[in-house]
């Protein structure tokens, strides 16, 4: 039924097109800034994400520098960072503001608005056979919230006091009193303001995907026949959706500590010399609170990785996904779980021991969807015949990757591990490899796959080549040997571990560390520049369909306008996995059953 | 200097690469780019290979180099269970990442694009679903009974004997509190406490339990090997946490809401000073909570030592009351006699 009504509408629209045809240009203003195009506002998203993780891994460089070198001075610092790094030297303050605004821009600006902001923008209404989401304006509100949010974050960190410097997680009472440090002055308002706007930024745009979804399918395309990016970008919607309202009401109410003197988060402080009137809050209330959008909002940022790297696997292996239905149910049952979860951030908080095991149960339930869809991924490349572009690197990577720090959570899923683990840098290699680099390959190999599409030009492939190898070998050298500094104990969040007995055995490895992580971002700026460059000067795309893909994109011009689709939207006959089936390289959605094909998968005629 | 080295190395190379990086896209164009696609595949093809290969020395390698570096046996009886956990862990996690590993970067290299092979039709088998969902399930199980039944020990009640210490953090240092005779921690209310007047923990004199308490800041934490001890924990103004590596505990020392760990150190400061073959070894707490500026640097340190090292050193500790209201002391009040007890304390 759905699916037929969207059709009529969608013809209708069509034929509004057409109608409109001689006076629909569009001016610089409405085409690029306030676009309502999906596409103009995916690279929106995109090109902001970018800037924003240049700059969040600019800070990684600089607090890396403190740590592998905390003896040395860097006058250069002091140069462009006057007080901040007084005599060449990362004051604390500043470091502590650089870790929270790297790990605050990464996760929200980057990896949430620069990820699933860009593609489930671009490619939901292509792959499902759109002409554009179901509120253009609202998609285009959305993004100018997350750009309202991005001048806020961007502005407090020119502010005398600095920017936020309590860690991403923002904890109070530390974020919430001025005294406690510099970092919770104005800064910590500014950040808070900023993430509200953000999260009505996400909330506009996960609504606003949930909805086409469900109702702008072109005739014939079943929820079952959805590219697995497509249920990627769904899913993501659902979850943030209904979690990121929760930190919205977390942040308020610590807005409302700050400013108007209630005691939501606050009891019994007594601070810098001061007794503070506060009474009867509870500090750990905020961390339910945050935890509880904080887990699924790992998984709203490694989903759209998972669901594109679903696509990229199969389209270059020329093989079907293997296990469509497993892989659905799998996110599925991630996406409840996540949201049951949460408290495993708070093992070592006080939590009643009985609740923290059930918290340990729910926790290692998760492994299990996650190795299911690792056990997918390598059947779909087993017996393929892979062709090594520079998305299909960048997805193989990201399951090697995902395997490497998902096995690591089942460490500190048992909360008996986390005892020990809690807080130490074994925490920090498991997230960045899980879902810091991981969700990043993703994002490459998204960005590499469907470049062709957002631009009509292919990016410069050797570039990519090492783009990917360096990025690779980097990040393993960076985060694998940090467990061992974990397993030692060694806590996160400290700038210079010389004055401890137990600590200071690894200086020669976090300067390792820090060289690669040099390196490695070089390499990222290598990439930036190969994205811009290509933009403009890419070798020309002159096949429709580059990569022999099955999906709806590719059946567009190389070039498509607002609308997508010149003419009519094409209809759908088939998932869009039949690759290599009955001999034929590939078969796209577009093209009827023929009578005489095998049926194998029972989204087809009828089960085998 | 060295810094613009650096940064015209790096862009030096960069155009290199950058040059080379279009040219090799020009012979592409003239040489076919099938041609050069196919070749480019089999060079990702074989790094794919060389990286699982080197990859798997590589993580030989790095646990050579730093295993030795990771603390050792731990100290205490929960130290024990948790390393045993980590192993039961490790052993299993181990066996899952090198068989995924190796097939995933063996399967892209065996089965690169050839002209020779189709890919194979393989849409879906459900008994292998069914296999990789069962055999997880039950690795987890495994998993998960262990980590119970440990999380369970540790964080039971403690023992009726446990000896009770309240550890206090603030930014950025800790303070501690022994019950003295009576066993039992005076009450505190967060509005008392006044540095000036020696009551930095806001410890209530009408609370009779409080004359006793002894309190200790900015000198080693004493405790007694082989006695199981009970933290009472909390926080003045954020959210601090007492991570004791060498007994692998932690907890978090929360404002307005006392925390409590238990544990028994096995092991004394001079054995441990043997056994590391490290002089200057001391038992540490690390604040294990991002607290502020000075976090890095709050630092406590234990001493654990035998019941008769312990007592005398208790013994030599004045209970705070008598810091706190000098006219109930009755070693301030002779002042005459002062003389006389130095004198005592010499020829003791
Ligand atoms: C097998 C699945 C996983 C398990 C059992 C697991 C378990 C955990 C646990 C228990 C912690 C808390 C550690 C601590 O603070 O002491 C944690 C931290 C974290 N995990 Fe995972 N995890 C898994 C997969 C993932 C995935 C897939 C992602 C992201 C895509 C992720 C992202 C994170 C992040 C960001 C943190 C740290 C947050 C912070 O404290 O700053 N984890 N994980
Ligand atoms: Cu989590
Ligand atoms: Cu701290």
């Amino acid at each position: 039924m759905n699916t037929v009504h969207a059709e009529t509408m969608s013809v209708a629209h069509d034929v509004h097109d057409h109608s409109r045809h001689g006076h629909h240009k569009e001016s610089f203003l409405t085409k690029y800034i306030f676009s309502q195009d999906h596409k103009t506002i995916g690279k929106q998203f995109l090109i902001t994400g970018m800037i924003w993780a240049i700059i969040g891994g600019l800070f990684s460089v600089l607090f890396r520098l403190q740590l592998g070198y905390p003896d040395e001075t860097f006058p250069i610092l002091e140069t462009f960072f006057g007080k901040w790094a007084k005599g060449g030297r990362i004051q604390p303050e500043f470091y502590y503001a650089l870790i929270t605004i790297h790990g605050t821009v990464l996760v929200f600006f980057v990896l949430t608005a620069g990820l699933s902001g860009t593609f489930a923008n671009i490619l939901i209404p292509l792959q499902i056979g759109a002409r554009d989401m179901a509120s253009p304006f609202l998609n285009m509100l959305s993004y100018w919230f997350f750009f309202l949010a991005s001048v806020v974050m961007l502005s407090s960190i020119f502010i005398s006091t600095g920017p936020a410097a309590t860690g991403w997680t923002m904890y109070p009472p530390l974020s919430a009193l001025p005294l406690a440090s510099e970092g919770s002055k104005l800064g910590a308002d500014l950040w808070l303001i900023s993430m509200a706007l953000f999260i009505v930024s996400s909330l506009l745009g996960g609504l606003n995907y949930i909805t086409t979804v469900l109702n702008m399918r072109t005739k014939g395309m079943s929820m079952t026949r959805l590219p697995l990016t497509v249920w990627a970008m769904f899913f993501t919607a659902v979850l943030g959706v209904l979690s990121f309202p929760v930190l919205l009401s977390g942040a308020i109410l610590l807005l409302f500590d700050r400013n108007l003197g209630t005691s939501f988060y606050l009891d019994q402080i007594y601070i810098n010399g001061v007794v503070l009137p506060n009474e009867g809050g509870s500090a750990i209330l905020y961390q339910h609170l945050f935890w509880f959008l904080g887990h699924p909002e790992v998984y709203i940022i490694l989903l759209p990785a998972m669901g594109m790297v679903s696509e990229i696997l199969s389209v270059n292996s020329r093989k079907p996904i293997f296990g469509y239905t497993a892989m659905l149910g799998s996110m599925f049952a991630i996406c409840v779980l996540a949201f049951l979860v949460w408290a495993h951030h708070m093992f070592v908080t006080g939590l009643n021991p009985f609740l923290g095991a059930i918290f340990v149960l729910l926790t290692l339930l998760i492994a299990i969807p996650s190795a299911v869809k690792v056990f997918n991924w390598l059947t779909t490349i087993w017996r393929g015949n892979i062709r090594f572009t520079p998305a299909m690197l960048f997805a193989i990577g990201f399951v090697s990757l995902f395997i490497s720090g998902g096995l690591t959570g089942i460490f500190l899923g048992n909360s008996t591990i986390d005892i020990h683990l809690h807080d130490t840098m074994f925490v920090v290699a498991h997230f960045h490899i899980v879902m810091g680099v991981a969700s990043m390959f993703g994002m490459f190999a998204g960005i590499y796959h469907w470049f062709p599409k957002m631009y009509g030009r292919y990016m410069n492939t050797t570039l990519a080549y090492i783009h990917f190898w360096v990025t690779l070998v980097g990040a393993y050298l960076i985060f694998w040997p940090m467990h061992y500094q974990g397993l030692a104990g060694m806590p996160r969040r400290y700038l210079d571990k010389s004055g401890w007995v137990s600590f200071s055995q690894f200086g020669e490895l976090d300067k390792m560390i820090t060289v690669v992580s040099i390196v490695v971002f070089a390499v990222q700026l290598m990439f930036v520049f190969n994205f811009f460059y290509s933009i403009f000067k890419g070798r020309k795309v002159t096949n429709p369909n580059p990569w022999g893909a099955n999906t709806l994109e590719w059946t567009t011009p190389i070039n498509p306008g607002h609308g997508n689709w010149p003419g009519e939207i094409p209809e759908v006959h088939r998932w869009p996995y039949d690759y290599g089936k009955d001999g034929r390289d590939f078969i796209p959605q577009t093209e009827p059953i023929s009578p005489k094909e095998s049926v194998t998968h029972k989204t087809e005629v009828k089960p085998a | 200097m060295q810094t613009f080295f650096i940064i015209a190395i790096l862009v030096l190379g960069f155009l290199i690469t950058f040059q080379i990086a279009k040219a090799s896209e020009y012979v592409a164009v003239l040489r076919g780019e099938e041609q050069t696609r196919k070749q480019s595949n089999k060079i990702n093809a074989f790094l794919m290979l060389l990286f699982l290969i080197v990859g798997l020395i590589g993580v030989y390698y790095c646990n050579e180099k730093l295993n030795g570096k990771i603390l050792g046996e731990p100290a205490s009886d929960h130290g024990v269970l948790i390393d045993n956990m980590i192993k039961i862990t490790l052993v299993i996690t181990l066996v899952v990442f090198f068989i995924t590993q190796i097939l995933l970067f063996w399967f892209a290299f065996r089965y690169q694009e050839s002209d020779k092979r189709k890919a194979y039709y393989y849409p879906h088998n459900n008994n292998l679903e069914i296999i990789w969902t069962t055999i997880p399930a039950l690795a987890l199980s495994v998993l998960i009974g262990f980590g119970l039944y440990y999380w369970f020990k540790i964080t039971g009640p403690a023992p009726k004997d446990a000896m009770v210490v309240e550890v206090v953090g603030s930014q950025f240092k800790w303070e501690y509190r022994y019950p003295g005779k009576d066993g039992i921690l005076g009450k505190k209310y967060f509005k008392y406490i006044d540095e000036t007047r020696n009551n930095p923990l806001g410890q209530i004199w009408e609370d009779s339990a409080n004359h006793d308490d002894i309190y200790i800041t900015g000198e080693d934490l004493y405790l007694v090997v082989n006695k199981p001890v009970k933290m009472i924990i909390n926080a003045k103004d954020v959210v601090h946490d007492v991570g004791l590596v060498h007994f692998r505990m932690k907890m978090d020392a929360v404002p307005g809401m006392p925390t409590t760990m238990w544990f028994t150190p096995t092991k004394t400061t001079k054995q441990m000073r043997e056994e590391t073959g490290n002089a200057n070894f001391v038992y540490e707490i690390s604040c294990d909570q991002m607290c502020g500026r000075g976090h890095t640097s709050m630092r406590g340190t234990i001493q654990v030592v035998t019941q008769e090292e312990f007592d005398a050193w208790l013994a030599s500790k004045k209970p705070q009351y008598l810091r706190a209201n000098p006219d109930k002391d009755p070693s301030v009040k002779k002042d005459s006699s002062n003389v006389k007890d130095i004198a005592a304390v010499m020829t003791n």
